[in-house]
């Protein structure tokens, strides 16, 4: 039964992951990723990884797809929806994503590394969130300072930017 | 226990039994009589009578119109389900079923009692207990923003577009405003807290259990602080009067479900009750003990202490117990949601910018410095 989960939602999320690129409404595509997200999120979850699952939807379908659809129900959609395919592109597109996905597997033919099995867990609950904390703040503490100043100096940007008047 | 199949077939039923029992028996009538609720405190507020008819059918019997909630649900069923020609019809129908599913889903995590027949009255315990809340919650801004999108109605747009401005704002100081209290418990699994609070006082009210300590007197300040954060930041969440700006009346006509009608608007408004429930629910389990009601007690062995009614004992006493603690859980979100009303009725209306301004510049950073602050005292006074 719990096998089947993962793979039930790797289906829904790589759906509608396709969802939104055939899209022609670009409200449909961001709800279609929402759904994708979701979807990753129960992949998580039924990985046992409760901690990364809640992140996921929290910061990805709750704060970025929202901020994403609030500006795309700004534009004009009748524009986008009259836009027809373009054959070329289309082909050009298709052959590109069959190119990379033949070198990622001739690449990940050849690394063994890759098809270890994950070592067991331990029994019981996880404290992922623990976990996830102490391995943060201990051994990548460094790099996770730098990535906090670096959003805030980029936050700060924002707001010195918008602030002031181009002249 | 029973397995087949690789399915633990008790714990589904017992799960399966908890959610329907919480869902139909309990916060579906609540929220009926939330809205009766509000009905009659804002009469009572404003002089008048407010809904006192609607009893038993076809008698005399009016019974203080407690059967209002009833006539108004069959009402909302029988009138015509309009769905506008200019609206986008797939999202205007998908709308009000995102307004409604969050607010019931993050019931899920929430101890609404302690122990009832041997099984802990929660539906779902994970460790991740409080950010489950805050996901489901933010997913709750796609019912609005559709809604308002859909309608193809500038009053509905507007209406749309601030309550979404209005939540992403909200929800930093709702998140960060909570911080404190995991920086002194250490976790974040919901049904932890309560136990906690019922063994060392509630975190606003510590004066049981190891609660009389210098430290804990001290941590109260910070707590008070983020008491009142998260209070508020739950108003505007639930776009609740003083910050139902979405909905403005007067400016909006009635904001993101001005175009619906019938049974789909209802779940808007059902939705909103819901969600104040929910609300409720979290601020007592964070703040105010959760199911935990302390019993003055006197015992020729112990002396004056307070007692813990206990749903895990065995036999009657223990299903007495573990019923106790539901009411009181109950009991306590019920007292929420009337300062809900009575603030209501009370408040009036802020302007949008003074929303936004005392979202981003007043709570943000009252609930940055409320974090240093329990940082400080939990660093001094270990």
């Amino acid at each position: 039964m719990s096998s089947l989960l993962p793979w039930l939602f790797s289906a829904i999320m790589l759906g509608f992951a396709c969802a939104v690129v055939l899209n022609r409404n670009p409200v449909a595509s961001a709800l279609s990723l929402v759904v994708s997200f979701l979807a990753l999120a129960g992949l998580y979850v039924s990985l046992n990884a409760f901690f990364i699952g809640v992140i996921q939807v929290l910061v990805y379908a709750g704060a970025i797809m929202v901020l994403f659809l609030f500006i795309i129900m700004l534009l004009d959609l009748k524009a986008e929806e009259r836009r027809t395919l373009n054959t070329t592109a289309t082909l050009g597109g298709l052959l590109v994503a069959a190119i990379f996905v033949c070198e990622l597997f001739s690449v990940l033919r050849h690394f063994h590394k890759g098809s270890l099995p994950f070592p067991p867990l331990a029994a019981g609950p996880l404290d992922d969130v623990r976990g996830v904390g102490t391995m943060l703040f201990s051994n990548y503490n460094l790099p996770f300072q730098v990535i906090g100043a670096l959003i805030l100096v980029a936050t700060v940007g924002v707001v010195v930017l918008s602030k002031r008047e181009l002249k | 226990m029973n397995d087949f199949l690789g399915i633990d077939w008790f714990f589904l039923a017992t799960s399966l039994a908890k959610t329907l029992g919480i869902i139909f028996l309990v916060v579906l009538p609540m929220v009926s009589y939330t809205v009766y609720a509000e009905r009659r405190i804002s009469a009572l507020i404003q002089d008048r009578l407010g809904p006192n008819r609607t009893g038993i059918p076809f008698t005399n019997i009016h019974m203080e119109g407690l059967g209002q909630p009833i006539a108004d649900a069959v009402k909302f069923l029988l009138k015509e389900d309009l769905t506008p020609a200019h609206v986008n019809t797939f999202y205007f129908w998908l709308a009000p079923c995102l307004a409604m599913a969050p607010s019931l889903l993050t019931l899920s995590v929430i101890p609404f009692g302690s122990w009832l027949f041997g099984v802990p009255m929660v539906i779902a315990n994970v460790n991740i207990g409080i950010l489950f809340v805050f996901a489901i919650a933010s997913l709750s801004v796609y019912g609005i923003v559709l809604a308002g999108w859909s309608s193809n109605s500038k009053y509905s747009f507007l209406g749309g577009v601030r309550s979404t401005s209005q939540m992403i704002s909200y929800e930093l100081s709702l998140g960060l405003s909570v911080i404190p209290l995991f920086l002194l418990l250490g976790k974040l699994n919901l049904v932890d807290i309560v136990d906690y609070q019922a063994r060392n006082g509630w975190l606003l009210l510590p004066l049981w259990g190891e609660g009389l300590t210098l430290r804990r007197w001290l941590l109260l300040i910070p707590l008070l602080i983020s008491f009142v954060v998260f209070t508020i930041s739950i108003f505007a969440e639930t776009n609740r009067l003083p910050f139902d700006l979405p909905e403005a009346e007067t400016e909006l006509v009635a904001g993101y479900h001005t175009e619906y009608s019938s049974m789909k608007f209802a779940l808007f408004f059902l939705g909103e009750y819901a969600a104040m429930i929910t609300g409720s629910s979290l601020i007592v389990t964070l703040f105010l003990g959760g199911w935990h009601l302390p019993i003055p007690w006197w015992s020729s062995g112990a002396g004056f202490h307070f007692a813990l009614v206990d749903g895990a004992a065995p036999g009657i006493p223990g299903i007495l117990g573990g019923l106790f603690n539901i009411a009181t859980f109950f009991g306590k979100v019920a007292v929420l949601l009337a300062f809900f009303i009575w603030v209501r009725w009370t408040l009036p209306r802020f302007r949008y910018d003074q929303l936004m301004r005392l979202g981003w510049i007043f709570f943000f950073e009252i609930a940055l410095v409320n974090i240093f602050l329990t940082a400080g005292i939990l660093f001094y006074l270990p």
